[in-house]
């Protein structure tokens, strides 16, 4: 009972901590059309920054500088950001699938750098001396996951908020403009490399933020968790759940995960054992084919964008609206 | 000359071999509903696009308001007064009639990444004050019943006068309308010209591409053809009815058509 219970919990978390990445890519893709290749390298700023500006000093490479955790958190989601902003200026001027490649490209030399740069990242080991905040308040290790759930929780709901409102106001308008037909908004006095660096930006800010969560969680972050194979679970999550609903951002998320985590479960338990080395392929092959499916039986999701306005007319909506 | 507004210096355009735009140097005056014809593919919607900013020019110069403005971006100029429509109107599809409108104001507080949260007050009266004259401006292009609509499920005459209530709503000094009653049903286009005068009285200027030489010639002084790429004709209404061979090579095309 207690072994479900801590799973749950576990379980839970890490879709929870997904969920919030999402939503940062939903920004990006969903609303402004951004596709981003790369967000394993954006989450991974996140957890990689975190776990250096909060850990303890460590032998062998920088960091653990052991500052106070919110202070960790917000310069790992900054360290996304910048990345993001660098990445941004330099790519965002090609659009499309060439800033899908641009970035893909980015995420595996992200991978690459934190393999090999032993001095900044300890390498392919990964970095450990991450004492997670306040766990010494706790009597048991569930009761503090416990507690941590709910924070990672408040997180997301506030993340859900803030996009919310921002989707609603006139920035998410010209987010959506830039979306719909780049140079009409760039006739009406927009300007469309300003409004899609600050939007790619924030979501990688966002995913900085998942990443930060991620490697507390873990008290541990390495190369392995910043495989390109998180970019395709992400997109995944936001695929089926359906992009530009963050509602749905969320779902997907749960569901992905959550047939993510069972697949690896059944392949370990029922596949033969010759087969289970390529467990791994199996299940990038399963995330492929739900992605393909996805876009061809339900390309806008099983959530699809509403028709979000900032603002309504004189008139009742009528139901031809939607 | 002060009341000149908009003008060019030799500007000049070429997709591959072909000259769309070749040498134009032409100027409009404040205050004006200058016209611009010419027969399909004589390069007056390229022109606006040299003008606005939306393609480069190959050479030449374009000066707005006195300053050189060559090479500035769409939004630039847009910023700077100058507003344009589009032939085919290109509509925020996924966004309703009312949000396509909202968007042209500039610089409005919710704009920014951090208005809905530190100036929420701010942001409110903006909205407030930008969707009442928004749905002014709906009414007066008769769309404000569709406020709410998709803006891509709407009629392509509809479409065109959206793209009418967005440049107008941005307030420009200068408005360069790209065919704007094409496909917009007569009585409408009738009122369409009314606003366009009317707007035209309170000091505002046009530059209008049709190709229905009935409205030119009623509605547009001066007159400016293009043929090819070049300047062809540059003259007073009566002056372009006086003239023969503009008469010939293309007013007589047009009426055979
Ligand atoms: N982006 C482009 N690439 C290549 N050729 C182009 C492009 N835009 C316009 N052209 C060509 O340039 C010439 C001028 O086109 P333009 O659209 O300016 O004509 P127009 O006078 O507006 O005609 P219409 O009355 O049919 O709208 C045409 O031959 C057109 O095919
Ligand atoms: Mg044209």
């Amino acid at each position: 009972m207690i072994g479900l219970i801590s799973y749950l919990v576990f379980f839970t978390t890490v879709a929870t901590i997904l969920s919030i990445a999402v939503l940062g890519l939903n920004l990006q893709w969903g609303n402004t059309g951004l596709f981003n290749g790369g967000v394993a390298a954006f989450f991974g700023a996140g957890a990689y920054g975190t776990l250096i500006l909060g850990g303890t000093p460590q032998e062998g490479h920088i960091g653990g500088f052991a500052l106070p955790y919110p202070v960790a958190l917000a310069g790992g989601m900054a360290a996304a950001g910048l990345l993001a902003w660098l990445v941004g200026r330099l790519t965002l001027k090609l659009r499309h699938d060439y800033l899908a490649i641009a970035t893909f490209g980015v995420a595996v030399t992200f991978e690459n750098v934190m393999r090999n740069a032993e001095w900044l990242s300890g390498g392919a080991r990964g970095l450990r001396g991450f004492d997670r905040p306040l766990q010494e308040l706790f009597a048991s290790p569930l009761a503090y996951n416990a507690v941590f759930l709910g924070f990672v929780v408040v997180l997301l709901v506030a993340t859900y908020a803030f996009l919310q409102r921002l989707v609603a106001s006139p920035f998410g308008r010209l987010l959506r403009a830039i979306r719909e037909d780049e140079e009409a908004a760039q006739s009406l006095g927009k300007s469309p490399a300003r409004v899609r660096l600050i939007s790619f930006v924030t979501g990688s800010v966002i995913m900085g933020l998942a990443g930060g969560l991620y490697g507390t969680f873990y008290a541990f972050v390495s190369p392995q968790d910043v495989l390109p194979i998180l970019t395709f679970q992400i997109w995944a999550m936001l695929i089926v759940g359906g992009a530009g609903n963050n509602r749905g951002a969320i779902l997907g998320a749960f569901l992905i995960w959550g047939a993510w985590t069972a697949s690896g479960w059944a392949l370990s338990r029922y596949a033969p054992v010759e087969a289970q080395i390529y467990a791994g392929s199996i299940q990038y092959v399963l995330i492929g084919s739900v992605i393909v499916g996805m876009l061809l039986w339900r390309p806008q999701g099983l959530f699809p964008e509403r028709l979000v306005v900032s603002q309504r007319g004189r008139h009742p909506v009528p139901a031809a609206a939607e | 000359m002060s009341d000149v507004l908009l003008q060019t210096r030799g500007l000049a355009r070429s997709f591959g071999p072909m000259k769309a735009v070749d040498d134009v140097s032409i100027a409009v005056r404040r205050g004006t509903i200058t016209g611009l014809i010419g027969p399909n593919g004589a390069g007056k919607s390229t022109l606006f696009n040299l003008l606005t900013g939306t393609l480069a020019a190959d050479s030449g110069t374009v000066m707005l308001g006195g300053a050189d403005v060559t090479g500035l971006s769409p939004d630039r100029l847009f910023g700077r007064g100058l507003g344009r429509t589009f032939q085919i109107p290109r509509p925020f599809a996924r966004m309703s009639v009312l949000e396509n409108v909202m968007l042209a104001p500039l610089r409005q507080t919710g704009e920014r990444l951090w208005g809905p949260f530190l100036r929420p007050g701010a942001m409110r009266d903006d909205e407030r004050r930008i969707r009442d004259r928004a749905l002014e401006v709906l009414d007066f292009v008769t769309l404000a019943p569709l406020a709410d609509h998709p803006a891509g499920k709407i009629s392509g005459g509809q479409m065109k006068l959206l793209e009418l209530a967005r440049v107008l709503m941005g307030d420009p000094e200068i408005i360069l309308l790209d065919e704007p009653a094409a496909g917009v049903n007569p009585t409408l286009a009738g009122t369409l010209i009314e606003k366009i005068e009317e707007l035209n009285r309170q000091g505002k200027t046009f530059v209008i591409i049709e190709h229905d030489m009935d409205f030119i010639m009623r509605h547009c002084d001066p007159i400016i053809a293009l043929a090819e790429g070049r300047v062809v004709f540059e003259g007073t209404a009566a002056e372009a009815q006086a003239n023969p061979v503009l008469l010939e090579a293309y007013l007589g095309t047009m009426a055979d058509a």
